[in-house]
């Protein structure tokens, strides 16, 4: 404060003139020495007192604007001292104030202050910087400041603001003479010491209106001005009164402004919003642990592990260059999953089939194969069809037709490991969900699920409501969207897989092809260049399922052989439904046939072949990407492979879907006589048929009148 | 998604799994930040990427000062070399209607498209066969102001509407709030609004003027096609669009991050009311 004080001395010493008449406008100013907390003004206050009441008051607006700002202390007391000793230095202080409020004021208002003004506009937040950099120095222009209080009106919450936002435009000039950036201030500091002698009170008053006007000139860009925003932030700070308000300024001047836009309605808090993060977070924290509780039998477990845990982070990693992927931390946590899977159930080996979104929850999918002899045996659903041949017609033989429906007969399941079940596919939502197992699938929900089309809702349970209604709720529908997505897009380059070797096969095959397969072993890889511009060079290994709903074709008329010689007779007797005596078989492409072979969906190909980049293409991979299941990708980089799904479950089509419409009305009943539909006889026939009767009855009448008097006696009875 | 932000972005928008390879996000970020210096554009956004069976087309779009404003749509087939595409029209809206399937993947393919028309010769009218040839650039175009006024979301109070006119992008902004955030009322349409007009005055009484200029989610029709889920416990909110599969809206709650992109075939789920 020495040096403010000598700088000011030395522009006191260009400026001799200014220190009577200022000064006396400072000591009228000075009398009413408040800075925040004193009644509104008014513009009596004229500097007609005397200089004794100078010295002390000019005493208390340091003292108070020191306790009302807190760093002041120092500032404060070297200034006193300071007045009565020069006349001329002292009046520095105010006399530069008042150079500041007197012609710069009001000719460069606007230069003083387009710096200022570029801040208010950018941001409170500089702004507020600079009055936070100024504030030592506020004591100093405390006079200042009680005078420019004497000139206005104003609320007394406002007062502090005014001293803060009046100091920070007169300070401008002042840091500048520290800083020299601000060659505008430098020139007013020189310019208005001619103008300043001749300040009069209204051309004061002139200068302050402008500066306010200034101030409450609204933003082109929001609408707020700078002298609300001020007032508003100095009269939260004093409400609340803010450890280090210097410090976090910026951040209540932010804050000001955001509560623009909020309105207080509620006041209350909800407390439990973080939970389930860190729920979720702990489930997750004990993936991570899990690896630390193995012991003994770590030699074991790890040399299982190998064989079943896939490496996901590389197979992420190929993707990734293809542009499909989870991301790496979430693919991280689902390896950690995966391995907490193959940890607790007796895996053999265990593939990431891929991610299926759904409405309210996705699904995370593992495609899981058991070690021999150690599945796990389901519970056998009932068969839900059944043969009203020997249902509940023995009591009603008399009185209601027979139906002669008969259910089709429910084609059997597949055997697990064989075919649409080789795989097991468990289920999470999140990694750190337990894994659930689906169930196995059948043909009936696959013929069905190929005629729904419904979104996912992420609960297993959830029952799903279509027609042709589906036998089944959303775990059975994820498992048959899951099959026909693996029969349809898992495919593998060609020669990477080849057929078991095995005698009397090829004998067998008649009835449903080769079903398994190996790996080769010498397997050499196949040039990246040549699986993107041939699809004959992938193939697909996984058994194409049929319109039955099975891979392997079931034919339902030759099983039931037995049972046709009972119903035989029967079959005879009544009319026959409309069941036909031979059904084809269905036969499909067989196993590790050429993706090339696909058929193309309405011109367009069922696959997109794609090399990961084409900047780098000596290390790019091979990327497939189907059409028909939009979501399925495979790459290989010539000798690995992978196959993967990311999307809503659904095949593609170009048509709109539409859904089956109803069978026709079925012929159940056998028609005869007593169930034709007949149109009831008109009056007349009703008439003439009577008429006819009674003609009939008359000639018989006439011969026993007497007994039928009596008779119609009792009859009209 | 902004630009300026990508990486994080493409990080948080990647639970739907589609993304981009290394090299086409390096290409971005380089890319894009010359296009906004060609262009000048207050902010650049990479708006997604449509899938094309030869290839595909990644979408970048440049917003003025005012966000409501109409905006430039580019277009890149290597994420390097974008072109600007034509401002979207009625007229383009309508003959792209007629053309279904996938997007081939290249500009200048033409789809052909017969149409009866009634052809006056003297005082006989014929109707002929006209085979309207409709070119790929015109559907993208379509296709993508489609999607940006059907299913662009932005969060309530990112944007603020002034006295004067324009939109600005809300500085203190600072994410939803959890209870917020899983609301769909929270989130509006990132288009002109249509539907405000015909609130009753009761519920406009309850709108603050300058947040609540935008239609709302939530009286979308068909009901039920937004897909709104919390991922990693409640450290991001994702809201996906069912009528539009592909588009993803991802968003930190009590966080200033939040976009969309769209990364999907370019096909309006029309089946959207049988799969509910």
């Amino acid at each position: 404060m020495e040096d403010l004080i000598s700088l000011k001395q030395e522009k006191e010493n260009e400026e001799p003139e200014e220190t009577g008449q200022p000064w006396q406008e400072m000591a009228a100013s000075s009398q009413d020495p408040e800075p925040g907390l004193s009644e509104p003004r008014e513009s009596e206050q004229r500097p007609e007192t005397g200089s004794q009441p100078r010295s002390s008051p000019p005493q208390s607006p340091h003292s108070r604007a020191s306790t009302a700002l807190a760093d002041l202390t120092g500032p404060g007391t070297p200034s006193p001292p300071s007045f009565p000793q020069e006349s001329f230095s002292t009046p520095s202080l105010p006399a530069l104030a008042r150079q500041d409020i007197g012609s710069p004021w009001q000719s460069d208002t606007t230069t003083n202050v387009i710096p200022e003004a570029g801040t208010v506009h950018s941001g409170h937040l500089e702004q507020s910087s600079d009055k936070g950099e100024l504030t030592p120095h506020q004591t100093c222009q405390s006079e200042g400041n009680t005078f420019q209080q004497s000139q206005q009106t104003k609320h007394h919450v406002h007062g502090p603001k005014d001293v803060s936002h009046k100091n920070s435009k007169r300070k401008e000039p002042r840091f500048d003479i520290f800083r020299e950036e601000d060659s505008n201030s430098n020139a007013d500091l020189d310019q208005p010491e001619p103008g300043a002698s001749e300040v009069t009170p209204s051309m004061l008053e002139i200068a302050i209106q402008n500066a306010k006007a200034y101030l409450l000139k609204t933003s082109s860009k929001s609408g707020l001005n700078t002298y609300d925003h001020l007032s508003n932030m100095l009269s939260k700070i004093l409400d609340e009164h803010p450890e280090n308000a210097v410090d976090i300024i910026e951040n209540i001047s932010q804050d000001v402004k955001m509560a623009h836009f909020s309105k207080k309605l509620d006041t209350l808090q909800d407390e439990c919003e973080m939970l389930p993060i860190y729920e979720i977070a702990e489930k997750q924290k004990a993936l991570f642990l899990q690896g630390n509780l193995e012991g003994a039998d770590q030699e074991l477990e790890d040399e299982i592990a190998e064989i079943s845990l896939p490496n996901v982070m590389e197979s992420a990693f190929y993707f990734e260059q293809a542009g499909v992927g989870l991301g790496t931390d979430e693919t991280y946590r689902i390896f950690l999953a995966l391995k907490q899977l193959t940890d607790t159930h007796p895996i053999q080996r265990c593939r990431f089939w891929g991610k299926i979104l759904g409405l309210e929850m996705n699904y995370i999918v593992a495609e899981v194969e058991f070690r021999e002899g150690e599945d796990e045996e389901e519970l056998e659903e009932e068969d839900v069809t059944e043969e009203r041949d020997n249902g509940n017609s023995d009591a009603d033989e008399d009185e209601l037709p027979k139906s002669f429906y008969k259910a089709p007969q429910a084609i059997p399941k597949e055997e697990s490991r064989t075919g649409a079940n080789k795989y097991v596919y468990f289920v999470c939502n999140e990694p750190g969900r337990p894994w659930v197992k689906l169930p196995s699938v059948t043909p009936a929900q696959i013929v069905i699920a190929r005629k729904i089309k419904k979104f996912f809702t992420g609960r297993l349970d959830t029952p799903i409501v279509s027609y042709p209604p589906f036998p089944g709720n959303e775990s059975n529908y994820l498992r048959a969207q899951i099959a026909r997505i693996s029969a349809g897009t898992h495919v593998s380059p060609l020669g990477f897989y080849q057929f078991g070797e095995e005698e009397g096969e090829e004998e067998e095959e008649v009835e449903g092809g080769r079903d398994s397969f190996e790996e080769n072993p010498d397997f050499e890889g196949v040039r990246v260049i040549d699986l993107v511009e041939s699809l004959s060079n992938w193939v697909h290994h996984v058994q194409h399922i049929l319109p039955q709903g099975r891979c392997n074709w079931f034919n339902p008329i030759q099983k039931s052989e037995e049972e046709e010689e009972e119903e035989d007779e029967e079959k005879e007797e009544e009319e026959k439904g409309e069941e036909p005596d031979y059904i084809e078989q269905e036969v499909g492409p067989p196993l590790l046939t050429p993706v090339s072979e696909d058929l193309e969906i309405q011109n367009i190909p069922p696959w997109t072949t794609r090399l990961s980049s084409h900047l780098i293409p000596q290390y790019a991979v091979a990327v497939l990407r189907s059409n028909l299941w939009p979501g399925a990708y495979a790459f290989s980089n010539g000798k690995k492979f992978e196959n993967f799904y990311i999307g809503w479950g659904h095949k593609y089509s170009p048509d709109s879907y539409t859904p089956p419409a109803p069978p026709s009305v079925y012929q159940e009943y056998p028609s005869g006589p007593a169930i034709t539909e007949m149109d009831d006889p008109s009056v007349e026939d009703e008439q003439a048929f009577r008429a006819a009767q009674e003609a009939a009855v008359l000639p018989a009448e006439e011969g026993e009148e007497t007994e039928e008097e009596e008779d119609e006696e009792d009859d009209y009875d | 998604m902004d630009a300026e932000s990508l990486l994080l972005s493409l990080e948080l928008a990647s639970g739907s799994g589609q993304g981009l390879s290394p090299d086409r996000r390096a290409s971005l970020l380089t890319s894009l930040m010359l296009v906004k210096r060609d262009y000048r554009y207050n902010r650049v956004l990479f708006w997604g990427r449509i899938l094309g069976l030869v290839a595909d087309y990644y979408i970048a779009q440049g917003l003025s000062e005012d966000q409501l404003a109409p905006r430039k749509t580019l277009y890149s087939l290597n994420c390097m070399e974008w072109s600007l595409l034509p401002p979207a029209t009625e007229e383009m809206a309508m003959q792209t209607s007629v053309v279904k399937g996938r997007f081939m993947g290249d500009p200048s393919h033409e789809y052909e498209h017969t149409q009866l028309q009634k052809v006056h010769e003297g005082e006989k009218v014929f109707e002929e066969e006209v085979v309207v040839q409709i070119k790929e650039e015109t559907r993208l175009v379509s296709i993508i102001d489609q999607i940006d006024k059907a299913v662009a979301v932005i969060p309530r109070g990112a944007l603020f509407k002034t006295p004067f006119g324009p939109i600005h992008v809300n500085r203190t902004f600072e994410g939803l709030s959890l209870s917020e955030a899983k609301k769909l009322s929270s989130y509006f349409h990132f288009r002109e609004p249509v539907e405000l007009k015909n609130k009753t005055l009761l519920e406009k009484a309850d709108l603050d003027p300058s947040l609540d200029f935008l239609d709302s989610l939530e009286h979308d029709i068909p009901k039920g096609s937004w897909s709104i889920q919390m991922e990693r416990g409640n450290a991001l909110v994702v809201l996906r669009s069912l009528l539009w599969p592909g588009l993803t809206f991802y968003h930190a709650p009590r966080t200033k991050n939040c976009g969309y992109i769209y990364v999907g075939t370019g096909e309006k789920n029309i089946d959207l009311p049988f799969m509910l």
